[in-house]
């Protein structure tokens, strides 16, 4: 039930982002371009999922299990620090020169994007570099 | 700052926000976790035992979406304008720095944000006001 929720909840959420235009590239540059011709949508988007959002962790915040029956598995970090900052910063770089963030680098590549392949895969290699350098960091500590 | 009016699509923007919130609302109701997409993906380049069907279900859910919106609707085709080696430095920064900073536009903009937490707000500031300023010194400043 639980790979059902969640192939369900992936679906929803790539028509979401397809109905939004956020899996439009040059929708979400034209957002990030404040000083050019700027096209305000995606804050709706963000108001939208948040508005909605909002009303379900709401509820889930009270509750000791899903409706499933498994694990409430909230984050539970409440560190502001270089890592998150800079993190943070480095994405927004990366998503500022392509206008793709994660879920809509998948929904292009479901629409048969070869740029989207690309942009995925290098994402995979990031995430993978990521992953060595965390290795190496515990292993040196 | 000029609104580009011709481009602003309110309700589609809204439509489809709704969506991406009741994705992400039955998400932690019935699974009890964050939909963060950077999160679901990261967590298979190194899985715990049982923790990899769902992920893929998720993942195979946003690949399939375009498929299922082309059974309903006329399915809008992307414009992406970067070339293949600007797309792999973008990917690059993408995969590292979501996970370095433990998130994305869906787990700190979206479910962050939604559950008030103070990290998320302070990550999705970073995030943002990184894409303004990148986008700012690419087509003013280098005028790309």
């Amino acid at each position: 039930m639980h790979v059902l929720a969640s192939l369900l909840a992936g679906l929803v959420f790539g028509l979401g982002l397809i109905v939004s235009g956020m899996a439009n590239p040059a929708k979400v540059l034209g957002f990030l371009d404040l000083a050019g011709a700027w096209d305000p949508s995606l804050a709706l988007v963000m108001g939208g999922a948040i508005a909605v959002g909002a009303v379900a962790f709401f509820v889930a915040r009270k509750r000791v299990v899903s409706l499933l029956g498994s694990p409430m598995r909230l984050p539970t970090s409440r560190d502001i620090d270089r890592r998150l900052v800079g993190g943070s910063l480095l994405f927004g770089i990366g998503w500022g020169i392509a206008g793709f963030c994660p879920g809509p680098g998948l929904v292009a590549l479901g629409m048969g994007e070869m740029k989207a392949l690309v942009f995925v895969a290098a994402m995979l290699a990031g995430m993978g570099i990521w992953e060595l350098f965390e290795a190496r960091a515990k292993a040196s500590k | 700052m000029a609104i580009a009016w011709d481009m602003f699509t309110p309700w589609s923007a809204l439509a489809g926000g709704a969506l991406i919130g009741i994705a992400a609302g039955m998400f932690v109701l019935l699974n009890g976790r964050i939909a963060g997409i950077s999160g679901i993906i990261g967590g298979l380049l190194k899985p715990a035992r049982g923790d990899v069907a769902w992920r893929m279900a998720f993942i195979g859910g946003l690949i399939v979406a375009p498929l299922v919106y082309a059974l309903m609707a006329v399915l809008p085709s992307p414009q992406i304008d970067a070339g293949y080696g600007t797309l792999m430095a973008a990917g690059l920064l993408v995969g590292i720095g979501t996970r370095y900073g433990s998130g994305c536009t869906s787990g700190h903009g979206v479910c962050g944000l939604s559950r008030l937490s103070p990290r998320s707000l302070v990550a999705t500031a970073a995030f943002m006001a990184a894409g303004f300023v990148t986008v700012f010194a690419i087509r003013h400043l280098l005028n790309v």
